[in-house]
């Protein structure tokens, strides 16, 4: 019987550099993760100038589904943000259809025997790509929160209408709160997309001991298998799920920067 | 006690958060549940809401699942 081998489920995660690129000591090779983050920017271009090109009253298939997006995000700003949230609109669009794409190409199977540089590698899975995401998120809430409020912006973290005595408990929770933002977006992604790699591909591990084991035990890799197929739909779901939820706390964090002075 | 003993039940340990996650989420779908069938009509608009709890919720479980990683990756 053939020799089976299971990459271990972390291995999935591992950067390799394709082109050695060194500036001084700072290393900025073209590793795997930077090549699907750019085939996910090129297949937004490539779907956005094709769903745009013949822009029509009465939409194509493409345009329409480039129209279903926009729409659903032009209304979750306006709904979250108000009627300054029409400049952050682009901010939040890219931000969504970013995260959305990188998971979604995260879950195309690799191609069997393919060299390991080029295996489907989701670029939401570390921690430092979705904590550079966040602290571009917090970066503008705080600039356009000092721009529009001034020194207003701080009292988002006194909330009016308390007892004075209250303030000595409330303002501490509001900063660590406050803190905590960029922490809490970060990781709800990163975990996410990291967990349920890890479980794919624990569960097709499963199957790979069980077809080495040989003779019954081969019959029984189909139960793996189907866990398999539910997770995978799973992760779909959660895939859009967190692009989502990344979108609406965006938006509701620039809410607080735009309105902090009515607190 | 091994040292590698004691760190397989501290990264067991710290999967608990799992579990009050797992409770707070069912306690929010439940909840927003019985609300939207008790007037359907107002459970389009508190979508946005129920999964905006599901996902902050959802951030403690998960805070557990990356300290019980951190150990046994022992990153620390």
């Amino acid at each position: 019987m053939k020799e089976l081998y299971a990459a271990g489920p972390l291995d999935q995660f591992k950067i390799h550099p394709i082109v050695d690129l060194h500036f001084g000591a700072t290393n900025v090779s073209l590793t795997n993760s930077a090549l699907w983050m750019l085939i996910g920017v090129g297949a937004i271009i490539v779907f956005f100038f094709f769903a745009t090109r013949r822009a029509s009253m009465i939409p194509s298939r493409i345009q329409g589904a480039a129209e279903v997006m926009y729409e659903f995000i032009f209304d979750l700003v306006r709904d979250t943000v108000g009627a300054e949230g029409r400049k952050f609109f682009p901010y939040v669009f890219t931000l969504f259809i970013f995260i959305l794409v990188a998971n979604f190409f995260g879950m195309i199977p690799s191609i069997p025997g393919a060299p390991k540089e080029v295996h489907t590698f989701t670029t939401t899975s570390h921690l430092i790509v979705t904590f550079a995401l966040a602290m571009l998120t917090i970066t503008i809430v705080v600039v356009y929160g000092f721009w529009k409020n001034g020194l207003g912006f701080l009292r988002l973290f006194a909330p009016s209408g308390q007892p004075l005595p209250m303030y000595i408990i409330l303002i501490p929770v509001e900063v660590v709160s406050f803190l905590s933002r960029p922490l809490s977006l970060a990781i709800r992604l990163f975990a996410n997309m990291f967990a349920g790699h890890i479980i794919l591909k624990v569960f097709a591990g499963f199957i790979v001991s069980l077809f080495s084991a040989g003779g019954a035990f081969v019959l029984i890799g189909i139960f793996p298998f189907l866990g398999i197929l539910a997770v995978t739909l799973l992760e779909f779901l959660i895939a859009a799920l967190q692009a989502y939820v990344f979108a609406i706390l965006t938006c509701i964090y620039l809410s607080d920067a735009a309105h902090a002075a009515d607190h | 006690m091994d040292a590698d003993a004691a760190k397989l039940i501290g990264a067991g340990l710290a999967s608990f958060p799992l579990a009050g996650a797992a409770i707070g989420l069912g306690l929010i779908f439940s909840n927003f549940l019985s609300g939207a069938f008790r007037n359907p009509s107002a459970a389009a608009q508190n979508q946005p809401t129920m999964l905006l709890a599901f996902a902050l919720t959802e951030f403690t479980g998960l805070l557990g699942f990356v300290i019980a990683i951190l150990i046994l990756l022992n990153i620390f």
